[in-house]
């Protein structure tokens, strides 16, 4: 199953894994759990190192991609997998910002990263360069849809086999973005939750990596990317609020840790930064724990339409709601309708084509604006992690039919007139 | 009566590296206590300071969650399934 481990380069940075609960730390092998607490591990660095060799101006001459951070990320080879993964577009919004009342608005568009159209493609470079150093042959995923896509397409590049688990609800495109990879595709009847315990059990006997179970230390960190991208397009400088979706919770806090290391390596100024979480209510557990004001999550069993934001039992929860209450931060949840609204304001004013993770994250910043959680003044970055083509059926039926016309002018004419009529009436409706 | 527990790999240091051991009790609660009797040290680890299941770990009667049953006081009956599952990842 596996091949020899890759040489570690000089420059790496990384040093071990520690627990997140408890003083125990282990080497960087391929694990996820403290042998004594259970908790997630987490990658550690040598910062001291990062700082003398790292600025500005080395990150700016580097890759345009995740992979200009190399130096905070958990790969020992100067092989890396860069497929053009990350700067993704930094957005001001005018027209959303305008709608929302808020003067500085910014919008991470991962809808566009590269090569399967979500943030995912960012920890999967991560993991897969990690999963090659070392030296497996074979990778696998449990996903709601994004992963798997990534996870798949980056394999076929890095010529890794890959074999991907995914709930056998899926949206079509979600499916299809993945098989057109042709990996083995294993469609389980049952919850992402079931699918990833499913993994857990496959993870400890077949020696695969699987990059968000055995890799998942490594693949975290390239979370961190949306927190340094956004730094640095700002200018380097932090925002004062994020806006993120919370799924499994690692997304969110890594960001946080992304904008710590730039403090600590001095590549920005300090200054507090407040983090804010969306979840769609039909799967909410995180937003619950914090609107209860506890600090352990329920799991829930997901129904909604927001299927890649569905982990009832999310791993990195706690930390989600600790890192909410720290920062003066809002984890709130949006029902399906609004997350439909969401997606078709972001399309209607901004001209990105989210998909209901977005739509999500959408309606909660309009939630938490409306409610006076976040001041007009604030410089905020919202994060939308995916494409809206990817989720055709979530927005079936709510958004107008094409007008089909003969191909005369005719025919043109009153199907314009109509459509201009129809147009004012939908005015008048709203004035009324 | 026999419950059947499936023991995840950190734990196995207790149980002579057997994946699966059978024991008895009437619920979550018993079970770990008689799992003690027959691996000592096991308990300690399964659970905190304060008697309960460590946070980070999942247990689940036949593929159920307990926290969607009745917690570590979850009724056990013969030929029952428990498996123990430390952090869930994903995501």
């Amino acid at each position: 199953m596996t091949q020899a481990i890759a040489k570690r380069s000089e420059s790496a940075t990384f040093t071990h894994l520690k627990s997140k609960e408890g003083d125990y730390t282990y080497d960087l092998l391929p694990i996820n759990i403290c042998e004594n607490t259970f908790a997630p591990l987490e990658v550690a660095y040598d910062y001291d190192k990062i700082r003398d060799t790292v600025t500005r101006e080395t990150i700016a001459a580097g890759p345009h991609s995740i992979w200009r951070y190399r130096a905070f990320l958990p790969v020992a080879t100067d092989n890396v997998i860069d497929v053009g993964t990350g700067m993704t577009p930094l957005v001001k919004s005018t027209r959303l910002a305008r709608r929302l009342g808020l003067k500085n608005l910014y919008i991470k568009n991962d809808a566009v990263n590269m090569p399967t159209l979500s943030f995912k493609d960012r920890v999967v470079s991560v993991a897969l360069t990690r999963a090659r150093e070392l030296g497996f042959s074979t990778v696998s995923c449990a996903s709601t849809g994004n992963l798997a896509n990534s996870t798949a397409a980056i394999a076929a590049h890095a010529g890794l086999e890959c074999c991907v688990f995914i709930p056998a609800d899926l949206e079509a495109g979600k499916v299809l973005g993945t098989l057109i990879y042709n990996p083995t595709v294993m469609a389980v009847k049952g919850n992402y939750d079931q699918v990833n315990r499913l993994c857990s059990e496959v993870a400890n006997t077949y020696g695969w990596g699987f990059v968000n179970i055995n890799l998942r230390p490594y693949y975290s960190e390239g979370s961190k990317t949306l927190g340094f991208e956004v730094a640095e397009q700002l200018g380097w400088q932090l925002p004062d609020h994020i806006v993120a979706p919370i799924a499994s919770g690692s997304l969110y806090t890594k960001i946080r840790k992304g904008f710590e290391e730039f403090v600590q390596c001095g590549l920005v100024e300090d200054k507090p930064v407040r983090y804010s979480g969306a979840q769609a209510e039909g799967c909410s557990p995180v937003a619950q724990a914090f609107k209860e004001g506890r600090d352990f999550i329920n799991p829930v069993k997901p129904n909604t339409v927001a299927k890649s934001i569905a982990i009832g039992n999310p791993a990195d929860g706690v930390y989600a709601v600790e890192q909410a209450n720290e920062t003066n931060g809002h984890i709130e949840s949006a029902t399906d309708a609004e997350i439909i609204e969401g997606i078709k304001l972001l399309a209607e004013t901004e001209g990105i084509f989210t998909e209901t993770a977005g739509g999500t994250t959408i309606a909660v910043l309009k939630k938490l604006v409306e409610a006076g959680k976040i001041s007009p003044d604030e410089t905020t970055v919202v994060y939308i992690t995916g494409n809206g083509l990817k989720t055709q059926e979530a927005i079936q039926g709510y958004i107008s039919e094409p007008l089909t016309i003969e191909a005369k002018l005719d025919s043109f004419e009153r199907a314009w007139e109509r459509a201009q009529t129809l147009e004012r009436l939908d005015w008048q409706q709203v004035l009324v | 009566m026999a419950i059947k527990v499936l023991v995840p790999t950190p734990l196995q240091k207790f149980t002579n590296n057997q994946a699966v051991i059978e024991t008895t009790g009437g619920t979550i609660n018993e079970m770990i206590d008689q799992l003690e009797t027959a691996c000592p040290g096991i308990k300690a680890r399964i659970c905190d300071e304060s008697g309960k299941p460590r946070r980070f770990l999942n247990l689940y009667v036949n593929s159920e969650d307990i926290r969607f049953l009745d917690g570590p006081e979850t009724a056990l009956t013969d030929g029952d399934e428990v498996s123990i599952v430390p952090a869930v990842a994903g995501g």
